[in-house]
Formats: structure tokens, C-alpha cells, sequence
């Protein structure tokens, strides 16, 4: 299998690489930091991986087509295209700097949607893959704590459905990965409790989606489909007496 | 960065501090600059049981977790300090390769194998971890970073592997693995009625490739220090290279204080003593098994309650082995406080490092429930065990005194030096090394 990696440097999407290079995967990485990077192919390299890399900042929008152009020529074809990156934005602080919330949600949404026309468009040409973005549980409701990211999230699942409705019964297939509370380097300052789940477990189901051709939506871990189905019916009173 | 309570193995003594991970060898040094003026120590997988990886602020390795390089011809491995052995077991058993040296557990990072520069059931053959670290880099406290190893810098090499954390944060190694036929061992049991012959078989079985011994330290007089002996080797006659399993069970919370008692463990101690064959058995197991019996279980330091237990292992001269463990034997019988596992070996010659723990002769490790009680044992025991030239493993440690560890560790002066001539000793301190004055 081939994967496109693009926002590689991430903790979920290194354990979802790894996962993938022990089973001798093609794959090829994209990421902003040409030093991370490069760490990131040795040890993929290692655990049996063949690797390329590109550097390359998801809002640089302008360089976008001759990125994927040249991703798509190294691999000849793509399998698989796994959308990972994102910030988790201060959420007070973007509260009293609009420009701040605009470039968040600029990285988190707009950087996303541009990727995914482009990819979608791609696949729709090679009449097969799998376009795969990480979202967010955090998009299902808006909540005071985490709107701004919410939003964000929010508006790349609602693009996913709508791609996954444009290419139903073709040989392209759409996921919406939604991971719950993850510990990476994105969530550090947090205090960590049961509900938690690691990088590696998060990232050891997504490449089992990715293998077995999954497509929709789905949650990982898969507890996370019961807790949203409660917090999604969450009368609206309810929910504003909560501090989530 | 996470702000808590934390805790070795033991779960004894308890200490708040901040638990910062740098998200890459190369940005340790910021890490270290954004500290503040606190004691910092690294910190790996927190196996080691007393406080030797706690301070104020502790460098998590967790994210130092890349392989570098991997030679299938020559089995040398190039890796970042904070993976696990678990991880390369994972990478190399199937290709035929294994650890050199290996704990009683998987759950350690090549950074904290180092540090305490661990010894396994091969010790009397192979000698210790850094004994197979041709090269390791080490991030010292004015945020530089150093290549050290027997050849280059050897002084820091010295006293990094054994060194508990206190000349640096170490970011990458070098390791010769060693080859291995199948992922099979073929294990041998014997019985053994009293410590003489325990030793006598340790003395008989030193070109073994692997040895250790359990014992029951609860055994009634006159058979004191009856025992299981396990011996071990790499089975040639089958090529199979399985993974060892993930663990399924977890011990879900803090048990009860009473659990562990002395009549419990008595009768442990018994049943496992009985469960021997009368006659040397010889069968085949997984390594999974052989070494890492109690990787089977997660969290099963809880089984000793919240207030944790201590692990005491210390190692006696091979003249004083016999009067020595003797002694120590008698003293616990008195006491009544049991040890669930007691685990015996015999360990070949000392190497060169400053601080590192074996030394030619017997070492015993015993887990005691922490109570009121227990520390005035273990100081007397302490006596016993310097009086007769030993020492105790700082991986192990939370509570000695001061003054035995001078007795124990002759080159503490020594590596103190080096820890003065790089700036070590202002920034690096653990609460083990503030404790015992190192
Ligand atoms: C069930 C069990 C069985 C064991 N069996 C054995 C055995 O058979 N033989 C044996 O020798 N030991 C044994 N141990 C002890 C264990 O191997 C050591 O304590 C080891 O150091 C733990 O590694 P860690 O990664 O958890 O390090 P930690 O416990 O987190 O740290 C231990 C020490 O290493 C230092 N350290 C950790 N990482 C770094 C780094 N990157 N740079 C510099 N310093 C660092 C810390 O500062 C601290 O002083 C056993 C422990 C358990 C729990
Ligand atoms: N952790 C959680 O609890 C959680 C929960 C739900 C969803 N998610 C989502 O999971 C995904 C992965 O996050 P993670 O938890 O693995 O966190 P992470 O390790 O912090 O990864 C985030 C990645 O996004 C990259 N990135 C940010 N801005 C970028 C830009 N402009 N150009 C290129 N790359 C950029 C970062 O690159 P640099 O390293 O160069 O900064 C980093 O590699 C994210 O989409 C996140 O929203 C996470």
C-alpha cells in the first residue's frame, strides 16, 4: 500500500506510520519541519518502511498543487492520503485576538478543505484511494471550552460527507477519523484521566481502518461513538450547566 | 509539561514535580533553559522502584522514541533514548536479534537501562547493559551535547552508565544486539533444600547461558534459603521467532493493605517452593516467560496497597556470601515481614564504571510492604550488608542512609569529579541523590 502522510510530525500520525511501515509500506511524508522530518523517515526506515519526504507548511496554499503534483508522481499512484495536522488553539486567548482565531481556524479548516478538493479531485482521476482527514469529537457541538477548534472540525466533517456523497459507489472511498481525548504533545498541559487514550492506540486503529478500506465516519477509540452519541443529545440547558 | 504526584515502581515515597517531555533530542537543551532553578533528572519508564528518577522538574523521554539505524548484518542498533525494550523486541525478534542484557522487565527505556546500567540473568557471562553500548550521546547541563564512549570522553562514560541521571540526559545510544536461533529457551528448574546448595549450584551452572534463582525467604529453620533454580539457554533446535504477547490483565485497583500479610505470603512462598519438580526438569518456553513473568500482569505494583512497598536488593562479596545472606536470611525470618518474590543470583566481575551496582559475588532482591516497622529492619540489614563488604542497588533504593553509600560505592569520589567538571552538579539532582549526599 502507498500512503500520503501530510502533517506527518504529528504523534498520531507517526504511530499510525509506524503501524503501516511494519507491514512494509510505501509511504510518503510531508510535514513543515525538515528536521523532523528527517528523524521521522529514519525511524520509519528502520521499522521497514520505504519513505519519502517533502517539507511543506499546509498554509502555503500557493505551493499546494506542485506538492501533491510531485507526491503523486514519486508514488505513481496513491493508495491512501491520511490528513493529520492541526493546532488545538487557546481558546481565551483567540477570544480577545480575532486575527489569532482567524489564523487557527485558517490551519484547522481552511488549509484542510483546500487539501481535500485537491486530493479528492486527484483520486476521483485515478477512480480509486482512500482520502482519510483526522477531525475531531470536539466538532459535534459547540461548547465554550473548545468552539473555535470545534468549528473548525466541524466544518472539514461536513466537507467529508459531502465528498463522501459525491463519490458514493465509485472506487473512491472518504473517512472521517474522530479521536476522543488523546495524549500527545497537542494536549501536554492537560491533566490526563481514564478517558484517555494513547498515541499508539489511537494511531494502531487508524492504520487498521486505513488497511482494511474503511470509509464514513468513526471514532477512535470506538468508546467515543457511545459518549457522543449521549453528549450530541444533550438537551441545550443541559449542556450550558456544564463547564465542558 | 504535567504537574502531579509521581512515583517510582514502588510507589514509595511520593513527590509533586513537573513532568516535561522535549518533543526531540534536539530541543532538550531548551527544555533545560526553560526549567528554572530547580533539581532536574531524566526520566523513562519510572522502573526503577524508589526516587532516583524524581525531582522538581523531570525530562520525560517518552518522545525520544526513534530508531535511528539498524544493521541486520551486524546487529548494531542506533536509537534515541526513549525506547523501550518492549518496542525493539517488537523490531528485532522476528529478524533474529535480541537484547544483549535484559531486566526482569520489558517495560525500561535504553536511557534508564544505562543509567542504572542493569544487569541481567546473563550478568556472569555478559556482564552489564554498557557493556554492550559501544557509544551513547549525552546532553549535559549547560544544554551542549557530548559523544561518549569507552574510547572518547570516557571519564562521562563511566559515570553516565551507572550514574543514575546525574551527569546529563542521555538522547541516543548505540547497541550491539545479540543473535539468537529461535525465541524459545530451554529452561531448567532445580530444587535446592537450603542455601549451601543454592550456591554450590550457581557455582556448578556458571557457564550457563542464563541463571537465576527464586527463593523462599520464608522457609522454615534449617531450610533457609531452599530455593528454585532456573537455568537457561537460546533453544537451536527450532528457528521460530514469535513475538512475546500484549498483556491482557491489569490489576484494576489498589488492594487492600492487609493482602500481602505474613500468613499469605507463607503460604505463597510454599505453594510456588512445592510447585518445583522433585527431580531437575528441563522444558521449553517462550521468552516472553522466561524473562518477563511479571510483564504478564499490568499494575501489579498495586497489589501491595497505596502505600507501596520497597524492593531491597543488595549483592555480597562471593567470600562473604554464605555468612552474609545467612545472617540476612535469619534477620528477615524474625522479623515477619515476608517478601512475595525473592529473587537470588550469582553475578560476575565489577566493571569500571563509577556507580555501577554488580559486583563478583551473590545479590538477593526482596519486596517488603511499606509499614512503620519495616525501615528500622532494613537499616539493620543495611549493617549486615556493608559489615560483610556489599552494597545496594540505587535502581532499587528509597530509603537508605547517607553514610553506606560511601561504604558500598568505593569510586563515589570519583565520579563526583566528573559530575564538578560538567557543571552536573548544580543542575542534575534526583531525590535519591539528594537524600544520600551524592
Ligand atoms: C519488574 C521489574 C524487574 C526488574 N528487574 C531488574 C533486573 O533484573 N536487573 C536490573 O538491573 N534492574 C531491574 N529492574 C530495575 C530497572 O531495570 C531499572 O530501574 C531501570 O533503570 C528502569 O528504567 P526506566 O526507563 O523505567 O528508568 P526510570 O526508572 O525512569 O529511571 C531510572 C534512572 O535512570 C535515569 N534515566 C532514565 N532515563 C534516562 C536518560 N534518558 N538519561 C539519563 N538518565 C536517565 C533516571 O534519572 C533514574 O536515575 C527491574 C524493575 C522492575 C519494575
Ligand atoms: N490529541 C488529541 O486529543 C486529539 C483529539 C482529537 C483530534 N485530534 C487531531 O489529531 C490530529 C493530530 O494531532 P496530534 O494529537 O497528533 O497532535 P500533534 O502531535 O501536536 O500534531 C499536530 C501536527 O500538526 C502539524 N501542523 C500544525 N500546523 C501546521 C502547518 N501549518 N503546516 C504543517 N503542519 C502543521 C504540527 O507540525 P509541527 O510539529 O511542525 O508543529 C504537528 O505535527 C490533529 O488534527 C488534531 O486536531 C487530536
Amino acid at each position: 500500500m502507498s500512503t500520503l502522510i501530510i502533517g506527518a510530525t504529528s504523534r498520531i500520525a507517526l504511530a499510525t506510520a509506524r503501524e503501516l511501515a511494519s507491514a512494509g509500506d510505501r509511504l510518503y511524508l510531508v510535514a513543515r519541519d525538515a528536521d523532523a522530518l528527517d528523524r521521522l523517515a529514519r525511524d520509519l526506515r528502520t521499522r521497514g518502511a520505504q519513505v519519502d519526504t517533502a517539507v511543506h507548511d499546509v498554509n502555503d496554499t500557493a505551493s499546494q498543487d506542485s506538492m501533491l503534483e510531485t507526491a503523486w508522481s514519486t508514488l505513481g499512484r496513491v493508495d491512501t492520503v491520511l490528513i493529520a495536522h492541526g493546532t488545538l488553539p487557546d481558546q481565551a486567548a483567540c477570544e480577545r485576538d480575532i486575527p489569532r482565531a482567524l489564523a487557527e481556524f485558517t490551519t484547522n479548516a481552511v488549509a484542510g478543505l483546500g487539501l481535500a478538493l485537491d486530493i479528492a479531485n486527484r483520486l476521483e482521476r485515478q477512480g480509486e484511494g482512500t482520502l482519510a482527514m483526522i477531525t475531531s469529537v470536539a466538532g459535534e457541538r459547540g461548547r465554550q471550552s473548545n468552539y473555535l477548534y470545534g468549528a473548525a472540525k466541524a466544518a472539514v466533517s461536513r466537507l467529508l460527507e459531502g465528498l463522501a456523497h459525491r463519490f458514493s459507489g465509485s472506487g473512491v472511498r472518504v473517512l472521517d477519523i474522530r479521536p476522543g481525548l488523546v495524549d500527545t504533545p497537542m494536549t501536554a498541559n492537560f491533566p490526563k484521566g481514564p478517558l484517555w487514550a494513547s498515541a499508539e492506540q489511537v494511531g494502531g486503529r487508524i492504520a487498521n481502518l486505513l488497511q482494511v478500506g474503511a470509509e464514513g465516519v468513526r471514532y477512535v477509540p470506538r468508546r467515543w461513538f457511545w459518549i457522543m452519541l449521549i453528549i450530541r443529545s444533550l438537551p441545550r440547558a443541559l449542556l450550558h450547566r456544564t463547564r465542558l | 509539561m504535567t504537574n502531579g504526584e509521581f512515583s517510582g515502581w514502588g510507589r514509595y515515597p511520593r513527590a509533586t514535580g513537573a513532568l516535561v517531555c522535549p518533543a526531540a533530542p534536539d530541543r532538550v537543551h531548551s527544555a533545560l533553559q526553560a526549567a528554572g532553578d530547580g533539581d532536574i533528572i531524566a526520566r523513562g519508564m519510572g522502573r526503577s522502584y524508589g526516587d532516583s528518577a524524581l525531582a522538581a522538574t523531570m525530562l520525560d523521554s517518552g518522545l525520544l522514541d526513534h530508531y535511528i539505524h539498524f544493521d541486520p548484518d551486524t546487529g548494531v542498533l542506533d536509537c534515541e533514548a526513549g525506547v523501550s525494550l518492549d518496542q525493539i523486541l517488537r523490531l528485532l525478534v522476528p529478524q533474529g536479534w535480541f537484547p544483549p542484557v535484559t531486566p526482569g522487565t520489558r517495560f525500561v527505556t535504553v536511557g534508564g537501562a544505562i543509567a542504572a546500567d542493569v544487569h541481567g540473568k546473563n550478568h556472569h557471562r555478559d556482564g552489564c547493559f554498557s557493556a554492550h553500548v559501544p557509544a551513547l550521546e549525552l546532553v549535559l547541563a549547560d544544554g551542549s551535547s557530548v559523544c561518549c564512549s569507552p574510547r572518547d570522553n570516557s571519564d562521562l562514560f563511566r559515570a553516565t552508565c551507572g550514574g543514575m541521571g546525574l551527569t546529563g540526559m542521555i538522547t541516543r545510544a548505540t547497541l550491539q544486539m545479540r543473535r539468537i536461533p529461535s525465541s524459545v529457551l530451554r529452561e531448567t528448574v532445580i530444587r535446592t533444600t537450603d542455601l549451601a546448595q543454592t550456591l554450590a549450584l550457581f557455582d556448578e551452572h556458571h557457564d550457563a547461558g542464563y541463571s537465576v534463582a527464586w527463593l523462599d525467604c520464608l522457609a522454615p529453620t534449617g531450610r533457609l534459603g531452599r530455593s528454585l533454580v532456573m537455568l537457561g539457554e537460546h533453544d537451536d533446535t527450532t528457528d521460530v521467532l514469535d513475538l512475546h504477547r500484549v498483556p491482557r490483565l491489569r490489576v484494576p485497583l489498589d488492594a487492600p493493605a492487609g493482602l500481602l500479610n505474613r500468613y499469605t505470603l507463607r503460604l505463597f512462598n510454599a505453594l510456588y517452593y512445592a510447585r518445583g519438580p522433585g527431580q531437575p526438569t528441563t522444558r521449553r518456553v517462550h521468552y516472553g516467560s522466561f524473562f518477563y513473568p511479571l510483564d504478564a500482569i499490568r499494575e501489579w505494583n498495586r497489589l501491595y496497597g497505596r502505600r507501596g512497598f520497597v524492593q531491597y536488593q543488595f549483592v555480597l562479596p562471593r567470600e562473604a556470601g554464605m555468612a552474609g545472606l545467612t545472617l540476612v536470611l535469619e534477620r528477615i525470618a524474625r522479623s515477619g515481614h515476608g517478601s512475595f518474590l525473592s529473587v537470588l543470583k550469582a553475578l560476575g566481575p565489577a566493571n569500571d564504571n563509577h556507580l555501577s551496582f554488580p559486583m563478583e559475588g551473590y545479590t538477593l532482591a526482596l519486596d517488603f510492604r511499606v509499614e512503620p516497622a519495616l525501615f528500622a529492619l532494613l537499616d539493620e540489614l543495611d549493617a549486615i550488608v556493608h559489615d560483610h563488604g556489599g552494597r545496594i542497588y540505587l535502581a532499587k533504593d528509597a530509603r537508605m542512609q547517607r553514610e553506606y553509600v560511601h561504604r558500598g560505592y568505593p569510586y563515589l569520589d570519583v565520579f563526583r569529579e566528573v559530575r564538578m567538571r560538567y557543571g552536573a552538579h548544580r543542575r542534575f539532582h534526583s531525590h535519591q541523590s539528594r537524600r544520600l549526599g551524592i
